[in-house]
């Protein structure tokens, strides 16, 4: 574990685990176990305290790229790929994970999959436009899967279960976020949904309401104590949402999109993207705005600047020396300089996009730490 | 560097940095491959996002061109008469002989520009997204530099030889 050299007091920890990017990751309920993928491989730690995390175990089934894990509630792990499979690992009483196999009927991709609430069935999101929503099936004693197909015209990049665990809100590249019935029957009550602002029936892989936005959907949550939905878009926006379908919109102060984003509690929402650096909205009288950057590196944009300032004064001085053997000296030297970072250069925590920001510490009402991973390869975790 | 050249490498490098937010992002067409939708005949749109055109003048543009998990970046080298043509594209073959080295050049440049980079989610996952920018940048700085400086010993060197040759002919 190391501190980040900034002065900014927002970073809790800096985790570097592997060398690879890592597309997600997942605190398990009590903190105690960490998923990340890497690679083809899912890899689980053991966290305790303050010290950095420990492998203990390599979940490797997959023989293609991991996009996303999840561990439920009660400590199942799940996995899926581009190999167009997803796992569901038990944890065993000696510390390894059995796997099985979720039949997913998809020809595609599996991009992103998120546990219901309960624990009982989650959702996979995939590339062949459909999302299946699995369950476990105890007289074959495997997972199945439902899917939703309708609308959808391209690939699924998020989901978010409604704490009832029928609502189900997705986005992707068609640019729309969409919230489907998951509703499985033997599963789900019809109690969870009554009286809900969403409709009054919720037949499974009905679509119950959907927004356009026109860039790629990159992440969504739900906020279900107040019915709202949040999202991210490529163009850079926070998108807030509820079920009389009005949209209130945010840009990102630096312009670059957003990868995720964690509903902080019921006005406040951090986004964490391109700019590597997490950033908290709030919610004020007169709508949605930016409330401040979280450990921004200072002098990232400036640097880039001198760069080309001292290439001028090379320029200058350059101009008199034309003969051959100096001129080719000078460009080597040139080269060498070039390559090289100056030291009280402040970077952010993550050195590369943010890719996935989760929930860490807090309770439901109120989030206090937020844990991210990047592609760089890094677990963060930030305090508010 | 010359009043216009700063506000065009500028603008470059800001459509640069926005267009290079790529995800790793599996192919929809064909199972189990993941290749760069912008290299691809492409059925399904939404992938590509809408081309940049940045131009200076007739002779200098480039061509951004974004989708979901790639970026290709095309750039039109200054070339005012027929030697710089030529200097032109012998520097840049000699650059893409030499692509494997160069990681995000592409081999051949796209119809109507002197060179091509492609920039893939691998590239900037495994580089810092800044740091692509800054070469690119460079690059375009120094290219230029480069081709005129090349263009003077050339024609120091066709003096020379022009000289040397005709002094035979000199009573």
């Amino acid at each position: 574990m190391s501190f980040s050299k900034s002065k900014d007091k927002s970073v809790v920890a800096v985790y570097k685990l592997v060398k690879a990017p890592i597309y997600s990751h997942c605190f398990s309920q009590d903190r105690s176990v960490l998923a990340i993928t890497c690679e083809t491989d899912c890899l689980v730690y053991k966290v305790s305290g303050n010290k950095p995390p420990v492998l203990f175990a390599t979940l490797k089934d997959h023989d293609k790229t991991i996009t996303a894990v999840d561990i439920s509630v009660h400590g199942r792990i799940v996995t899926c790929s581009q190999d167009r499979n997803a796992y569901v690992w038990e944890p065993l009483s000696n510390g390894t994970y059995k796997p099985t196999l979720v039949l997913l009927r998809i020809n595609r991709a599996a991009t992103s999959v998120t546990w219901a609430p309960s624990g009982y069935k989650f959702a996979v999101g995939s590339s062949a436009r459909v999302i299946a929503v699995c369950y476990y099936e105890h007289e074959n004693n495997w997972w199945v899967s439902k899917h939703i197909k309708k609308p959808i015209k391209s690939t699924v990049n998020c989901l978010s279960w409604h704490d009832n665990g029928v609502l189900l809100a997705a986005g992707g590249t068609d640019g729309f976020m969409r919230v489907f019935s998951g509703f499985i029957k033997g599963l789900d009550s019809k109690e969870s949904v009554a009286g809900s602002p969403w409709g009054q029936k919720f037949p499974f892989g009905s679509s119950i309401k959907e927004w356009y936005n026109g860039a790629y959907i990159h992440d969504v949550k739900w906020r279900s104590q107040m019915e709202r939905i949040a999202y991210v878009a490529h163009d850079g926006t926070l998108n807030v949402v509820n079920s009389q379908s009005a949209v209130q919109s945010v840009n990102a102060p630096e312009g670059l999109p957003y990868r995720s984003l964690v509903w902080i509690n019921d006005h406040e929402i951090i986004c964490g993207g391109y700019s590597c650096h997490p950033v908290l909205f709030s919610e004020a009288s007169e709508g949605w705005k930016f409330a401040k950057n979280l450990d921004k590196a200072d002098n990232g944009k400036s640097s880039a600047l001198t760069g080309v300032g001292n290439n001028n004064e090379l320029e200058g001085d350059g101009e008199e020396n034309a003969t051959f053997g100096i001129s080719a000296l000078r460009k080597f030297k040139e080269l060498d300089l070039k390559g090289k970072v100056s030291t009280d250069v402040q970077e952010s925590a993550h050195e590369n996009a943010i890719v996935e920001l989760r929930p860490f510490a807090g309770t439901d009402g109120q989030v206090t730490q937020v844990s991210s991973c990047g592609l760089d390869g890094k677990i963060v975790i930030y305090t508010i | 560097m010359s009043q216009s050249l700063r506000p065009y490498l500028t603008a470059v490098r800001y459509s640069l940095e926005a267009a290079l937010t790529l995800s790793n992002f599996s192919s929809q067409e064909v199972e189990r491959h993941n290749r760069p939708e912008v290299e691809v005949p492409n059925t399904s749109a939404e992938l590509l996002l809408q081309p940049m055109h940045i131009s200076r003048n007739e002779n200098e543009q480039v061509l951004i061109e974004p989708s979901v998990n790639s970026v290709r970046m095309s750039l039109m080298v200054k070339q005012a008469d027929e030697i710089e043509q030529i200097l032109v594209h012998k520097f840049t073959r000699f650059l893409e002989q030499r692509a494997e080295a160069f990681y995000i050049l592409r081999r051949v440049p796209i119809p109507g520009y002197s060179i091509s980079f492609l920039i893939t989610n691998k590239h900037t996952e495994s580089m810092k997204t800044g740091k692509l920018v800054d070469f690119i940048i460079e690059f375009m700085e120094e290219v230029d530099k480069e081709i005129s400086e090349i263009k003077l010993f050339l024609n120091a060197r066709a003096r020379f030889v022009a000289e040397a040759y005709l002094d035979e002919f000199v009573y």
